[in-house]
C-alpha cells in the first residue's frame, strides 16, 4: 500500500462525492443545495488539482486536465451564488439556483471522470 | 556520464516541488474562509449576523496576501477577531512556507542547469545560418571564436568549465555564440549541441583531455558523418586511434610546429608564405628572419622537444640536447643540465650555436633560456615555445625569432581547413615547390597585398554560387579569368584579388593560373585577397547585369519596362542583320 495513492484516491472520491451531494436535489429549490458543501466541493477539487501536479504519465494528464474543468465549473458556480447573493437585486432565485446547480452538475461529470480514470488505472495494475 | 535533464521536465519539476506549499495554503485559505463564515458577528442593529462566503473570501484574500484593508460590513465581533488572529498567522506561515520552497528552488543547481540547458538548445535550435560547433573554449577555443566571428561565421560552444562559459558572453562578439557548461564527450550534449542540425557545418574538437577529443570525433563519425572533424590530438595513440575512426582532420600542435620549422629552415619564403596566408584574419604577419643552418641547441626533451629532434633531424641538422634527463637515443651529442643557466649553454657550444630552441613546459624557464642564450650569443636565432596564451606579453616582449603558441597554432590551422578547405592542397602542392618559386610569389602577392593577413576564400562555380556566370558558360561562352576578375564599378581596374589554385572538376588542378585560363563550370577556386574584392567578386558572379558590365562594358538596365525597352531596340538590330 502506497500512502500516496491512498491520499490521491481519497481526495478525488471525495471531490466527487461532494460535488454529487451538492448536485442532488430539485434544481431550482436553493433549500436543496448547501453552500458549505459547495465550499468544501471547490477546496477539495484544488487540492486534488495539486496533487496532480508533476505526474508526467498519460493518465496523470488526463487527471489534472478533468480536474481543471471541475475546478473551472465549481469556481463558476460559486461566482455565480456570490453575484446572485449579493450583486442580484432579485437575491438567490429559483433561476440563478438552477444555474449554479447546472455548472456544478458539469463538474460532476468532470469528476466523475477522474474517478473512472482512477478506476481503470487501477484495474490496469498488474501488482 | 551522467545524462543531462531532459528539457520538458522543467516545468514538471517545478510542479512537483510546489505540490506541498500549494496544498498548504489552499487548506489555510480553505480553513480560514470557513472559519470566518461561521463565526457569529453582530450587524448594525445588534442582531447576530454571519458573513457570507463572498464576504468572507474577499476579508481572507486581502488578509492573507497582507495587502492589509480596513474595510469590512460591519465591525467584528470578538469571536470574529479571535479566528481572524489565528487566520493571519497561518496565512504567514503558509506564504513563508511557499516563498521559501520557491527560493530554493530557484536555487537549486539542478533546476538553473536544466533552465540553461533548455535556452541553450532554444537558442541552437533558431539559429538559421550555417555554424560551427567549437567543443572546449580554452586558449585555442577563443582564438577560433574570435577569429570566425570576425569571419562573419556563427559558432556554437560546449565547455566543461562554467567559468569559461561564462566568459563568453563577456567576450563581446559580434554575433551571439551559445554556450553550454556540459561534458563534451557524451553524445548527447552534442546532440544538444546542434550536431545533428542541417546547419551545422564543422565539429571542432578543442579540449584539453585526449580522450575527450577522441569520443568527439568518434561521436562526429557516427552521428553527423558527412561533417568535417577537426580534432586535437597531443599524442600519437589518440591520433592514429582518430585516424581509423576515419576524422578527416587530427591537430598536433608541436608535429605541427616541427613541421613548420622544418619549412622553415628547407624553404623560408614557403613557410612565410604559409605564415601570410593562414594567419589569423585582422592580424599583420611580421617578417622573420630565416632560420640559419648550422649548429643547433634543443633545451628540453620533452614531447615537444622530441618532435623537434625528429624534425632537425630529417633537415640534418647537427644537434646538441640540454636535458636533466638522458634523451632515449644516444645519436645526438647530449648535456646533462638546466638551459636557464649558463654553464650547460656552455657546455652545449653556444657561442659557435646558431639557433636554439627553448622547448621546455615551462614558460618561465623558456623566456630564462632564451635571455642567457641570447647574452652569450647575440646572433643566436632563438625557437620560444610558449605554453600559455596568456603570457603573451612576456614573449611578445622578448622578440623571439620564432615563437611557438600550441593555441595559435591549432587556431590557424583550424580556420584554414574549415573556412577553406581548397587552402589545403595548394599549400602541399607550394612545399613541394622550389625555394625560388616560392619567393616569386611571396613578393608578387605581398607586394600586392601587403603584410596584413589576406582574405582567403573559395568559389565554386555552380548554379546556386555563382548563377550568372554559370549561365553564361552553358550558353558556350569563353571566359578568361583576366576578364572575369574585374570591378563592377569600373572595369578597367582589377580586383584586388588573385586566383592561386584552380581546381578542375576532371580532378585536374592549376596552380597560380594564367589570366588567359578559360573558367569552366565545377571549377573552384581559390582567391586570396582584399575583403572587399571578395563581395565585389560575389557580386559579379551572381548577378547578371553586373557580370554583363564586367564582360562587355555595357550597363544593362535594371527595371522591367527599361528591359522590355532595351529588348525592343535589341530586336531591331537583329532585323536589321543581313540573312
Amino acid at each position: 500500500m502506497n500512502l500516496e495513492k491512498v491520499i490521491f484516491g481519497f481526495f478525488i472520491v471525495l471531490a466527487a462525492t461532494l460535488n454529487f451531494g451538492f448536485f442532488i436535489g430539485d434544481i431550482d429549490n436553493p433549500s436543496h443545495h448547501d453552500i458549505y458543501e459547495l465550499f468544501a466541493a471547490i477546496v477539495v477539487s484544488l487540492i486534488a488539482t495539486v496533487l496532480k501536479f508533476g505526474d508526467r504519465t498519460q493518465i496523470g494528464a488526463v487527471h489534472l486536465s478533468t480536474s481543471l474543468v471541475a475546478d473551472l465549473q465549481l469556481i463558476a458556480a460559486a461566482m455565480v451564488w456570490g453575484y446572485a447573493a449579493h450583486i442580484a437585486p432579485a437575491g438567490l432565485t429559483p433561476d440563478m439556483t438552477a444555474k449554479i446547480v447546472s455548472l456544478s452538475g458539469g463538474a460532476l461529470l468532470a469528476n466523475f471522470i477522474s474517478v473512472v480514470i482512477l478506476i481503470a488505472e487501477t484495474i490496469m495494475q498488474r501488482r | 556520464m551522467t545524462p543531462l535533464p531532459r528539457h520538458q521536465s522543467i516545468f514538471f519539476l517545478i510542479m512537483r516541488r510546489l505540490r506541498a506549499p500549494l496544498i498548504l495554503l489552499i487548506s489555510i485559505i480553505a480553513i480560514s474562509v470557513l472559519g470566518l463564515t461561521l463565526s457569529p458577528g453582530v450587524d448594525a442593529d445588534g442582531r447576530v449576523h454571519y458573513l457570507s462566503f463572498f464576504h468572507a473570501f474577499y476579508f481572507i484574500s486581502y488578509t492573507a496576501t497582507t495587502i492589509g484593508f480596513g474595510e469590512i460590513l460591519y465591525d467584528f465581533s470578538d469571536q470574529q477577531r479571535l479566528w481572524v488572529t489565528i487566520c493571519i498567522y497561518l496565512s504567514v506561515v503558509g506564504w513563508a512556507y511557499t516563498v521559501g520552497t520557491v527560493f530554493s528552488l530557484l536555487s537549486d543547481r539542478s533546476l538553473r542547469q536544466a533552465v540553461q540547458t533548455q535556452r541553450f538548445m532554444r537558442a541552437v535550435r533558431r539559429l538559421r545560418e550555417p555554424f560551427f560547433l567549437v567543443c572546449g573554449y580554452g586558449e585555442t577555443g577563443r582564438l577560433i571564436c574570435s577569429a570566425l566571428d570576425r569571419l562573419g561565421q556563427r559558432a556554437v560552444v560546449v565547455e566543461m568549465d562554467e567559468n569559461k562559459v561564462g566568459e563568453v558572453d563577456l567576450h563581446g562578439y559580434a554575433a551571439d555564440v551559445p554556450a553550454l557548461a556540459a561534458d563534451a564527450s557524451n553524445p548527447e550534449t552534442l546532440r544538444f549541441a546542434g550536431l545533428t542540425s542541417p546547419h551545422c557545418v564543422g565539429v571542432i574538437a578543442l579540449t584539453n583531455d585526449d580522450s575527450a577529443n577522441l569520443a568527439i570525433a568518434i561521436a562526429a563519425r557516427l552521428l553527423a558523418p558527412r561533417l568535417p572533424a577537426l580534432c586535437r590530438a597531443e599524442s600519437a595513440e589518440t591520433a592514429a586511434n582518430m585516424a581509423s575512426f576515419g576524422t578527416r582532420h587530427i591537430i598536433n600542435p608541436f608535429e605541427k610546429f616541427g613541421d613548420y620549422l622544418g619549412l622553415a629552415l628547407q624553404s623560408p619564403p614557403a613557410w612565410q608564405l604559409l605564415a601570410w596566408l593562414t594567419g589569423l584574419p585582422g592580424t599583420t604577419v611580421e617578417h622573420h628572419r630565416e632560420p640559419p643552418r648550422g649548429k643547433w641547441i634543443l633545451c628540453g626533451h620533452g614531447r615537444f622537444g622530441r618532435v623537434m629532434v625528429q624534425a632537425l633531424d630529417r633537415k640534418e641538422v647537427p644537434l646538441t640536447i640540454i636535458d636533466r634527463h638522458p634523451p632515449d637515443d644516444v645519436d645526438h651529442r647530449w648535456v646533462q643540465g638546466d638551459g636557464t643557466g649558463a654553464p650547460a649553454l656552455n657546455a652545449a657550444g653556444v657561442k659557435d650555436a646558431v639557433g636554439i630552441v627553448a622547448g621546455t613546459s615551462s614558460d618561465v624557464d623558456n623566456l630564462s633560456i632564451a635571455v642567457t642564450a641570447r647574452e652569450l650569443n647575440r646572433e643566436l636565432f632563438i625557437v620560444l615555445r610558449q605554453n600559455h596564451y596568456s603570457n603573451h606579453a612576456l614573449f611578445d616582449a622578448f622578440d623571439a625569432d620564432f615563437n611557438m603558441v600550441p593555441s595559435e597554432i591549432i587556431a590557424h590551422e583550424c580556420l584554414a581547413i574549415l573556412t577553406t578547405p581548397l587552402l589545403v592542397p595548394f599549400l602541399e602542392e607550394m612545399k613541394q615547390r622550389d625555394e625560388e618559386w616560392c619567393n616569386w610569389l611571396l613578393k608578387r602577392l605581398t607586394g600586392r597585398f601587403g603584410w596584413d593577413v589576406p582574405t582567403v576564400w573559395s568559389e565554386r562555380i555552380n548554379l546556386s554560387r555563382t548563377p550568372a556566370l554559370y549561365r553564361r558558360l552553358m550558353a558556350g561562352e569563353d571566359i578568361t579569368l583576366d576578364a572575369l576578375l574585374r570591378s563592377p564599378h569600373n572595369r578597367n581596374e582589377y580586383l584586388a584579388c588573385e586566383a592561386v589554385y584552380m581546381e578542375r572538376d576532371d580532378d585536374d588542378h592549376l596552380i597560380m593560373p594564367r589570366g588567359e585560363t578559360v573558367v569552366r563550370a565545377g571549377d573552384e577556386l581559390l582567391l586570396v585577397g582584399r575583403r572587399a574584392a571578395r563581395s565585389d567578386l560575389a557580386l559579379c558572379l551572381a548577378n547578371e547585369h553586373a557580370l554583363t558590365y564586367v564582360l562587355t562594358g555595357e550597363d544593362l538596365p535594371g527595371g522591367w519596362i527599361w528591359e522590355k525597352l532595351a529588348g525592343r531596340r535589341k530586336a531591331r538590330v537583329h532585323r536589321r542583320l543581313p540573312g
